[in-house]
């Protein structure tokens, strides 16, 4: 990740902070944790409009809705079957293990595969944008 | 049924209640400000909130519950059991992350966000106080089952007695320990909880030469509905309908539940909440399997009719099954972390009410947001031991009542009241005050209106008035027509008040809940 400094210099989504001296300096945000920007401070319709920030916000519900609605959707599936196809979710497949157990034990497969999915791709694409957009907005200085 | 002399388990008792105690005191060292009291001063890492948060899910009702109605029921039982794990995923994907960047301490806190506070804040604080105060007499209700054939406790008065010293553990615990003592509580409980699920599983597991179709055989051998359990329709063959409309209550209001939702408050950020989801994850779904062969196992092992003829009935099943495989020992150990389970539940409970009622009601509402904080947490403290209070009339009141129905209930209050407006306020730049305010009274009245005209009240051998019969609403569980006309309510509050929402606000709301920028800890 380039140095903030760039940013704040000459691109022009670093005007969201009236200056960083002087928001870091402010008397009222003596002791205030880490992010030492109070709200007051920032100006966050810009942030909000910022090409960076509806990049994140694209990303996140590029994935987040979709995924949603897929969930949504197979569980449905499964429960709509064995409401009204409990032949067919009564069949045997191995053993004494019918169709429904193994659709039921899918349903906990997918709900751990969709969460380590999501991780990874949270910490991939969103994580990075999510810092991108801190430091411009000079939140954060590194 | 007889599981022996109950002095093993009185002295497992004694040992989960000191260590409970003893948790609590240690961790009680600095509760003076709001954000500690509250919120563990946001400090828990994700794996800790995680094994936290999967305490407060796993409920006693749904430990025993749901191990017991696979144990009788099989399938059905499982397939409702299923839904609460899934539900996890819309936590994960669309609600915690942005609800620990948005909010404080409450709901109230991200409902009201771009809103006018009073009303949203009334509202919320009213739905959450419901809801707890629902899913605690629930619980407390199957404290009743579950004493009496842990300790062997069979009179009513006795049984009242547990209730109310469960009651008074519960509020020890909040008053001394806040959101910091709570948290490692449940921790302590759901590490137990897990371990001894495991260990049951792979016992019974090796029993059977790790064959799972040789359990399922002999658990249809020893059931009295047969083969029929391994298929849907035991339970739910003549009212398909109301099951998809209790699946998706589930699905929905698991991670719309207050108690669930301000554990996220006790991280510092939103990748540390979405930690705890994970972690949360893989707990609830290692149970959710566990959960599935034990059922099945105790059906082979006990047997389904042993099980509804000992005292609790269905609730007993996981006991029993420890009995029948470990012992005296074993079931004392199940018993304790039974006993521990309902004691963290109702614990997490009354701290979400007290803190809803404090900040939301106290703080926001009357003070006009400038209370001082130190009479802030007196006023959390003191409803702490009201809503206890309470806790304790309604749950001997309610002792015998069916736990599972109150618990569903509450659940679908939470989706039809929380879930559309926290949706909508998270994702619906329009969305107002007055669809806030319509979508979150739509869905608690319909809710409970439902209920109130359903055959659950009236109508059938099975309600609660079983001689008078004014039910108009054919389904026992109302998610599948409140919680679409929440969000209908939601849609049509906010373009009757078009044009009221802050522009500046919903800016400020959306950057902080994807970014955290404006968050503060302190």
């Amino acid at each position: 990740m380039g140095e903030t400094v760039t940013y704040t210099a000459r691109s022009p989504g670093a005007h969201f902070v009236p200056e960083r001296g002087a928001s870091t300096d402010a008397g009222n945000l003596a002791g205030v944790q880490a992010p030492s920007v109070g709200p007051e401070d920032i100006d966050f319709a810009s942030i909000q409009h910022s090409p960076e920030f509806i990049e994140l916000r694209g990303r996140l519900r590029r994935f987040v809705f979709p995924m949603t609605g897929l969930f949504l959707a197979w569980y449905l599936i499964y429960v709509l079957l064995s409401s009204y196809a409990p032949e067919f979710m009564g069949r045997p497949v191995i053993g004494t293990i019918t169709m429904g157990l193994v659709f039921g034990v899918a349903q906990l497969v997918t709900t751990i595969t969709i969460t380590s999915i999501y991780r990874g791709y949270a910490k991939r694409r969103v994580d990075p944008q999510v810092r991108l957009v801190r430091q411009r907005a000079g939140i954060d200085r590194r | 049924m007889t599981a022996g002399t109950p002095s093993t388990s009185l002295w497992m008792f004694a040992a989960i209640v000191a260590s409970v105690l003893a948790i609590v005191y240690r961790v009680n060292s600095r509760n003076s400000s709001r954000a500690d009291y509250y919120a563990a001063g946001s400090a828990f890492t994700g794996g800790q909130n995680g094994l936290a948060m999967s305490g407060d899910y796993l409920s006693a009702a749904s430990v025993l519950g749901t191990t017991g109605a696979i144990a009788v029921h099989g399938y059905d039982g499982f397939m409702y059991a299923i839904a609460w794990s899934v539900a996890w995923l819309l936590g994960v994907l669309l609600i915690v992350e942005m609800l620990r960047n948005t909010g404080r301490f409450t709901l109230g806190d991200v409902l009201a966000f771009r809103m006018r506070q009073r009303p949203v804040r009334a509202v919320t604080a009213m739905t959450t106080l419901v809801i707890c105060f629902l899913f605690m007499i629930a619980q407390m209700a199957g404290a009743g089952a579950v004493v009496a054939l842990l300790l062997n406790i069979t009179s009513r008065s006795g049984q009242s007695i547990v209730i109310a010293v469960v009651g008074i553990l519960m509020i020890f615990c909040v008053l001394v320990g806040g959101m910091r003592g709570t948290t490692w509580v449940q921790m302590f409980k759901a590490a137990l909880l897990l371990l001894c699920i495991v260990l049951l599983t792979v016992f019974l597991l090796g029993k059977f030469n790790f064959d799972f179709s040789a359990i399922l055989q002999q658990a249809s051998a020893n059931n009295s509905l047969g083969q029929a359990i391994l298929s849907p329709g035991t339970l739910y063959r003549n009212n398909t309908l109301d099951f998809v409309s209790l699946a998706l209550a589930q699905l929905l209001g698991a991670c719309s539940l207050p108690h669930v939702l301000i554990r996220f408050y006790t991280v510092p950020d939103a990748i540390q909440a979405r930690r705890t989801a994970t972690w949360a994850v893989w707990a609830v779904v290692t149970f959710n399997l566990c959960a599935m062969i034990i059922g099945f196992g105790a059906s082979a092992v006990v047997g389904s009719s042993a099980i509804l003829h000992a005292p609790g009935a269905e609730n007993s099943a996981l006991p029993l099954l420890a009995f029948r495989i470990g012992g005296q020992a074993l079931l004392g150990v199940v018993a304790a972390v039974a006993f521990a389970t309902i004691l963290a539940v109702v614990t997490g409970l009354t701290l979400t009410a007290s803190v809803a009622f404090a900040h939301d009601v106290y703080a926001n509402i009357i003070k006009r947001g400038k209370a001082n904080p130190a009479r802030e947490i007196r006023v959390a403290r003191l409803t702490a031991v009201a809503v206890g209070v309470l806790a304790i009339t309604g749950g001997i009141l309610a002792n015998g009542q069916n736990a599972a129905f109150l618990a569903g209930l509450a659940v679908a209050v939470a989706a039809s009241a929380h879930l559309p407006s926290l949706l909508f306020s998270l994702f619906w730049r329009r969305f107002n005050t007055v669809g806030a305010v319509l979508s979150s009274c739509g869905g608690l009245s319909s809710c409970l209106l439902l209920i109130i005209f359903s055959p659950v009240v009236s109508g059938s051998p099975t309600s609660i008035l079983p001689s008078v019969d004014f039910h108009l609403f054919p389904l026992s569980n109302p998610g599948i027509v409140s919680i679409p006309f929440a969000f209908l309510c939601g849609i049509v509050g906010t373009l009757l008040g078009k044009n009221t929402h802050d522009e500046q606000k919903q800016s400020e709301m959306e950057v902080r809940a994807l970014t955290g920028i404006g968050v503060r800890l302190s």
